[in-house]
């Protein structure tokens, strides 16, 4: 049984082509059925946010399941295949576990080390349960990937970086207002930092948030998430005097907020400070304003110097992190070996052999007026009753060999026998439940 | 005797107090804040002490000469600091206001101490209404220009992106906002009223009410400066770096009101 995955993200496709191929997750059920309805694939997850779109799946044909389910992201959204056939990206074996591995720690995303992923992979997966299209190996290969996010967030400093850059926001903001209890944050145009930042304040007690996109469908999906307030983009300015703390990361080539603009909102706000973060590139709001009397204007270099990232501290950390990736991915893919039908028989066999000779051994230790040739005889009724015992279930198992339930009945054994190979702690299983 | 060494022991207190507030100020220095105001608490009822009994020694309220009125400052503005405090829990404000007490301690301490008896003229229960709505007026002024200087610095800092210590040791702009804009609706009606008072008060002891002498035209002008702060900022909400600016202009007007008429403008108000 193989894992593969196929999918596309922001290092592959624009934001136009993630679109057209995201699965929404109010109707995630359908595809997911559709998915396991497809010849040779046994399991699917599907992955799909703002950045990536991804399908995790196990199959015996490795290249006919890739093949398939690319040909599924364009037939499901009625898509043509040559649109996104060259933003695709699929891997299998151990590359496939090393990219969900590093996918869930963050190491691949646009700002590495944001958390939100894990928690959207986590909701994904969920879904694959609840539909009951993830089965053995994705269930145990997905609760790895967790506890892999899990190690990377805790034993390095890679998720710092980015939760520090808007950590540094909201406490920028508590020394111009002080209490952020009765403060609305505003969102200018979408992008993972603005949101993370927006939630960051949210939790840190802002009332509320207002969102904007020149796609007015985009502004309003975010407010939703938000429980905020969606506002049509040519109204900005109409509501500009509302927000005490903006966010803007629009992909706008010129300035969308100038000192011009301001005065008049700044009035209408009766000179209350105003914290503006433009995280954009390039700029959104002109660096002039925060000669205003009341703006305060930071933009992301401002916000990366206030936390002072360190490169090459982050370099480290990056490879720290991958270097837990790669020991996970030994650890999995012994467990994954367990998974094959030989070894395990092999495996049985060993074991089960071993017991025989000790329980041989012992009798014979016992026995004083053992004839001479009772060790031969014992030897020879031992091992023919465990050969016989051993010949239904192994031709079932080879004769399963084809099927999907193989994997259950192995790894049933390995539990059932307490098989050694290819030892996975059991314990680590068992905490990743909660 | 006992007048000097509480008087004594009072600026040792607030020079300690400063000495420890201004110590708050340094990257790694957690705990001077709780000590700082013990001290300063333990200087300011040294300085009440100090106060009752030239008031008993004198037999009127001491405010009579450039000691004692410079000593009745400090009193004022280490009190209501004191409110702001434990108010607001601004530590900071202290390491800003308390060097100021203790500068104005010190000027009293260059004047004569000696002991004078009240003009006749002025002896009315005027005096204590005047004299305690002005000094309380000085003393919420003398706290929002140090706000409005803090207000101006940290403004600075976060413009200019410069996030170090004294950064993180100061308030938030809000909360010096608002401590400067409350001691602004203190200190003004605190002046208007003392104005208003001085001039029943001028009418019983010299027959007029109002007579240009420097004090009372100097006084007019600071309560000028601060109506039209307060009118700025109930019509239009005027606050921020423009406003702050002002508000320390005040409290140079209002110092100038209160010290440099009295040194180099002789007039009705002068003593002795």
């Amino acid at each position: 049984m193989n894992i593969i995955v196929v999918g596309l993200s922001h290092k592959t496709a624009s934001v136009d082509i993630r679109e057209k191929v995201a699965f929404s997750p109010n109707s995630i059920e359908q595809p997911l059925k559709a998915l396991l309805a497809l010849e040779g694939i046994v399991e699917g997850v599907i992955v799909s946010t703002c950045n990536r779109v991804e399908i995790y799946a196990t199959t015996r044909d490795i290249a006919g399941g890739i093949g398939r389910i690319r040909r599924f992201l364009a037939d499901w959204h009625h898509l043509p295949f040559d649109l996104i056939e060259p933003h695709l990206y699929s891997y299998h074996g151990e590359a496939a576990i090393r990219h969900v591995f590093r996918v869930a720690s963050s190491l691949d995303s646009m700002v590495v080390g944001e958390p939100q992923i894990l928690g959207q992979i986590k909701t994904s997966y969920g879904y694959a349960a609840e539909y009951g299209t993830s089965g053995i190996i994705l269930n145990r290969f997905l609760h790895k990937a967790f506890s892999v996010a899990k190690r990377v967030r805790t034993e390095t400093r890679i998720a710092s970086s980015a939760v520090s850059v808007s950590f540094a926001a909201v406490e920028l903001a508590r020394k111009i207002f002080d209490s952020l209890s009765d403060k609305t944050v505003l969102l200018i145009g979408a992008g993972e930092m603005c949101e993370l930042a927006a939630r960051h304040f949210l939790t840190n007690g802002a009332k509320g948030v207002l969102v904007t996109n020149r796609t007015f469908e985009k502004a309003q999906r975010l407010a939703d998430e938000f429980a905020g307030q969606a506002i049509p983009f040519e109204e900005l300015f109409d509501h500009l005097h509302k927000a005490d703390i903006i966010l803007t990361s629009t992909g706008a080539p010129h300035f969308i907020v100038t000192p011009k603009d301001l005065k008049a909102v700044i009035q209408r706000r009766r000179m209350k400070p105003m914290f503006m973060i433009d995280i954009a590139v390039p700029r959104d709001i002109d660096p002039a304003v925060n000669d205003l009397d009341a703006v305060y204007l930071y933009d992301m270099d401002d916000l990366q110097q206030v936390v002072a990232v360190n490169l090459e501290g982050r370099k480290q950390e990056a490879e720290k992190a991958e270097a837990i990736v790669a020991e996970e991915i030994i650890q999995f893919n012994k467990w994954i070996a367990t998974l094959e039908v030989t070894p395990t028989i092999v495996a049985l066999r060993t074991h089960l052999d071993e017991l025989r000779q000790a329980e041989v051994a012992r009798t014979l230790a016992g026995w004083k007026e053992a004839p001479p040739d009772a060790e031969k005889r014992l030897e020879l009724l031992t091992t023919a009753l465990i050969n016989k015992i051993l010949h239904q279930p192994t031709m079932a198992l080879k004769k399963t060999g084809q099927g999907n339930r193989t994997d259950l009945y192995l790894d049933a054994l390995r539990a059932l026998f307490d098989l050694e190979l290819g030892s996975t702690d059991r314990d680590d299983s068992l905490e990743l439940e909660e | 005797m006992m007048i000097q060494i509480s008087f004594y022991l009072t600026l040792a207190l607030y020079g300690v107090a400063t000495l420890l507030y201004l110590g708050c100020l340094l990257p790694k220095a957690p705990c001077l804040a709780a000590i700082a105001r013990k001290v300063l608490i333990a200087g300011f009822l040294a300085h009440c002490l100090s106060t009752i009994h030239r008031y008993i020694a004198a037999g009127h309220l001491p405010i009579t000469n450039m000691h004692e009125s410079l000593s009745f400052f400090a009193l004022s503005i280490v009190a209501a600091y004191l409110y702001f405090e434990f108010r607001f829990r601004v530590t900071t404000l202290g390491s800003f206001v308390i060097p100021l007490a203790l500068l104005v301690m010190i000027g009293s301490s260059r004047f004569s101490s000696g002991l004078y008896p009240l003009n006749p003229a002025l002896q009315s229960v005027w005096i204590y209404s005047h004299t305690v709505l002005a000094f309380g007026a000085y003393a919420f002024f003398t706290i929002a220009g140090g706000v409005a200087g803090m207000y101006l610095i940290q403004s600075h800092f976060l413009k200019k992106k410069q996030l170090g210590t004294l950064f993180q040791k100061l308030p938030s702009l809000d909360t010096l906002d608002e401590i400067g804009y409350r001691c602004l609706s203190f200190g003004f009606p605190m002046l208007t009223l003392g104005i208003i008072t001085g001039a029943i008060w001028a009418a019983q002891a010299w027959g007029s009410y109002w007579s240009w002498d420097p004090k009372e035209t100097w006084s007019l002008i600071t309560w000028f400066v601060y109506a039209a702060l307060l009118h700025g900022r109930l019509t239009t909400g005027w606050r921020g770096r423009r406003a702050a600016w002002l508000t320390v202009a005040g409290f140079l007007i209002m110092l100038f009101t209160f010290i440099g008429v009295n040194l180099w403008m002789p007039g009705l108000h002068s003593y002795n």
